[in-house]
């Protein structure tokens, strides 16, 4: 059972938060009634008089009309072509911590496969006891669990290493989503296979046309994936890996192989394409860091952002964002409004779980002067999210990967907000 | 005690009964004794056709081998429409050659000579995802002949170097000694876990860098009809302007004389062999290779925004136009047809084929 931070408010805090509101009524400025009727008011709009659709018009149920701006969207010169590139979760559109399956971003190397389910396998070999093969029926019948995770690309955030550059969180943080997955724990159908003494490894292996495939401890895998094939309730999307993939907590996403059907079990890594020439971070000194596994900690203000300007002017205010880390949970998130002088701690709202976005809020009554927002994520190892200088002084700025720096809106006076980088 | 302390007290209690691990029910999926017996012992000739994987230390490779020589000629014809004759890419495909010594600028060019570890990445991935479009569908002796090319594209080998099972151990890529294990653990976790400063953490803050200056952020980053009246001006100072780049070429209507439905289908088939690189249709635009929609009767070389060849380029110039036996004449063998094409398709020798391609070609794109 999710038990919810915050409480039901008692009776005595009611009363006593209902005398504060009236104190502040006194002070605050309620705007005054318009010399003309509201028309949304005393027009009759249609859906008031009139029939709407019956049940059945959408067997399966899309948004509004008037939410059609929130969607996943592409950054078209990054990438050669669509069927080997990513597009982005748009998360200044969102709220609370779980994303809609429609709205988790992309990212495929040969395209979206249409996995048949009734001719998908599932096979284990290697250094097993039983070299063994599953189909979904059979996969139905193992025990399985519910988690909810983050899966975030180790490159997100990478176009922003040089400087500021792409004006929106879709765009510099979109490269996640946060869903609730179903599935079979890995552990239960290594221990199926039975693991040799010398198998140390894993290699888990896609079934589209590109064959993603990655090598994973066997510590790891022993320990918290899944092989999942629901998320948020539902069956997998075909972008997302239908009908099976592997869930690799806390990692990142690449490794969280889509259209899975194969797992081999070796003695030493496979050193793969996605863990050499790819996914591994380039220092300033010509070293690369490889197998860079962990997601750290980090956060961002999605409203206001680039894409979701303050448009109210002055006076009470809500700014949001989310947090997460690959090391456990997102205790404290710290916000400040004028460029890192003064933080305050953010408000967390909604189920805190290991390696799950957060939600944070921060509310403040708007002088309408210029603003330069940030967020800084706490994790529950005491890891504080650090700034891109602070990470460029260790990295250099070719990494590409694992960018968590500290992100900066700057909100002028009518609230627009571009993405900037500050002293 | 003020209401500040209390709601702070309140805030604190909550933070550790979440602490305290009550947030979340997590009973573990059993194990069972013995298993579950689910699932079924896999044929060896299964695992044979899926195991295909191969290690730095050899371990699956296939008995086989591949010169240099016969290594361009595969790389020409398949590989070298995205990655250029020469490993230098096209456009935004991966460059697969040169860039050694670049890993510390600005710019680094990483490269399978500049920067990949292990030459068995490149025969893995090669074997596994490409050609793009195409994979898995080279056979082992051409994996190794584009492996070969691929090291001497990159002055690792000569020019007469044949790389087969046998030798492939031997092989050793220049910036295998550049890769260390992840060491944030020790290098970034310490100095990112110091207490956070929470007031008059700086003097003065000044924005050093804009986003805006660089103007990199797709036109539609936002809701081109947004509600609200004031916003809107402000969304398009920022970031937002009418969409007009990269608009679809909207499809012809269809033609009069329709085909048989049996001919578009064969067609619709034939076409998968196309698809990598060329798109039909509504919505069609250039990739790999340019559009094609209105192609029977338009004139070669003409579509806009699409970097022909020299030859194409030419045939534009003198007013040559795509008849239905010039494109037979082509696409029996592209290369013969039109020395110097970019496009290395080998051709389709069946003149059924190419009717029917034609077909369902003019059935979806005029």
């Amino acid at each position: 059972m999710i038990q919810y931070k915050g409480k039901k408010p008692s009776r005595r805090s009611f009363l006593t938060g209902a005398a504060a509101a009236g104190a502040a009524v006194a002070g605050a400025t309620i705007a005054r009634a318009q010399g003309t009727p509201d028309p949304a008011i005393v027009n009759m709009e249609p859906w008031a008089q009139y029939n709407g659709v019956g049940v059945d018009a959408a067997p399966y149920g899309v948004p509004s009309k008037y939410e059609a701006d929130v969607i996943r969207r592409n950054v078209p010169w990054l990438t050669a072509d669509a069927v080997s590139s990513v597009n982005f979760t748009p998360l200044h559109a969102l709220d609370g911590i779980i994303t809609p399956n429609g709205l988790c971003f992309e990212r495929h190397h040969a395209g979206v496969a249409e996995v048949d389910p009734a001719e998908h396998r599932l096979m284990i070999n290697g250094l097993v006891d039983r070299e063994l093969v599953f189909t979904m029926a059979d996969l139905l019948r193992f025990p399985r669990e519910n988690h909810v995770y983050f899966l975030e690309c180790a490159a997100n955030s990478g176009m922003e290493w040089a400087g500021a550059q792409l004006n929106g969180c879709q765009f510099t943080h979109g490269m996640i989503h946060n869903v609730m997955y179903t599935g079979i724990p890995l552990r239960l159908l290594l221990a199926e296979a039975g693991i040799k003494t010398a198998g140390t490894w894993i290699m888990v292996e896609g079934a589209d046309g590109a064959g993603m495939n990655r090598s994973i401890p066997m510590e790891k895998a022993l320990d918290d994936c899944l092989i999942a094939f629901k998320q948020n309730g539902e069956a997998l999307r075909p972008e997302q890996g239908y009908p099976l993939r592997l869930v690799v907590p806390g990692w990142e996403g690449n490794m969280w192989v889509k259209w899975i059907r194969r797992i081999e079990v070796g003695d030493q890594p496979w050193y793969a394409r996605e863990e050499t020439s790819k996914y591994t971070d380039l220092l300033a000194n010509g070293q690369a860091r490889s197998f860079t596994w962990v997601m750290d900690a980090k956060s961002v203000i999605t409203n206001p952002s680039p894409q979701a300007p303050i448009t109210h002017g002055p006076g009470p205010t809500v700014i949001t964002g989310v947090a997460w880390s690959g090391h456990g949970t997102i205790p404290q998130v710290d916000v400040t409004i004028d460029g890192g002088i003064t933080w305050a701690k953010a408000r967390m709202s909604g189920p805190s779980l290991d390696k799950s976005m957060h939600r944070f809020y921060y509310e403040f009554d708007w002088d309408g002067k210029p603003l330069l927002l940030q967020s800084r994520a706490h994790d529950s190892t005491g890891y504080v999210q650090p700034t891109k200088d602070q990470l460029r002084e260790v990295r250099g700025e070719n990494s590409i990967y694992h960018n968590n720096g500290i992100q900066t809106w700057s909100v002028n006076e009518q609230g627009a907000a571009e993405n900037v980088e500050i002293s | 005690m003020s209401k500040f302390l209390e709601r702070a007290g309140t805030a604190l209690s909550l933070t550790a009964l979440l602490a305290a691990g009550v947030a979340f029910a997590d009973d573990a999926a059993p194990e069972k004794a013995g298993g579950y017996g689910l699932g079924r012992v896999a044929l060896p000739e299964e695992v044979a056709a899926w195991n295909t994987d191969v290690r730095p230390d050899g371990q699956g490779l296939p008995v086989g081998s591949g010169d240099v020589m016969t290594g361009e000629q595969i790389f020409t014809d398949n590989c070298a429409m995205c990655h250029g004759d020469f490993g230098e890419g096209a456009g935004r495909w991966p460059v697969l050659a040169g860039g050694q010594g670049s890993l510390e600028n600005k710019d680094p060019v990483k490269t399978i000579g500049s920067y990949w570890p292990y030459l068995s990445t490149v025969f893995d991935y090669v074997n596994r995802a490409m050609p793009f479009g195409h994979s898995k569908s080279l056979q082992p002796d051409e994996v190794y002949a584009i492996t070969a090319y691929l090291l001497y594209l990159n002055d690792l080998v000569g020019e007469d170097f044949t790389l087969s099972n046998e030798n492939f151990t031997e092989v050793r890529l220049p910036n295998e000694a550049n890769f260390i294990p992840d060491d944030r653990p020790t290098t970034e976790y310490p100095i990112f876990s110091a207490d956070a400063c929470m007031d008059n953490c700086k003097p003065t803050v000044e924005i050093t860098m804009h986003a805006s200056v660089l103007d990199v952020t797709p036109d539609t980053a936002t809701a081109a009809d947004t509600s609200g009246e004031g916003s809107v001006e402000l969304a398009q100072a920022t970031t937002t302007e009418p969409a007009t780049a990269a608009e679809p070429t909207p499809a012809p209507e269809p033609v009069a004389v329709a085909a048989a439905p049996e001919l578009i289908a064969a067609g619709e088939a034939v076409f998968r062999k196309c698809k990598t690189c060329h798109q039909v249709g509504e919505g069609a635009v250039n990739r790999v290779g340019p559009e094609l929609n209105g192609l029977v009767g338009r004139t070669m070389g003409s579509v806009e925004g699409f970097r022909y060849s020299n030859v194409f380029t030419d045939a534009n110039a003198a007013g040559e136009v795509w008849t239905v036996d010039a494109l037979h004449t082509f696409l029996t063998n592209p290369r013969q047809a039109m020395a110097g094409t970019k496009m290395s398709f080998a051709g389709l020798r069946d003149p059924a084929e190419i009717d029917a391609v034609l077909a369902y070609l003019q059935s979806v794109g005029g």
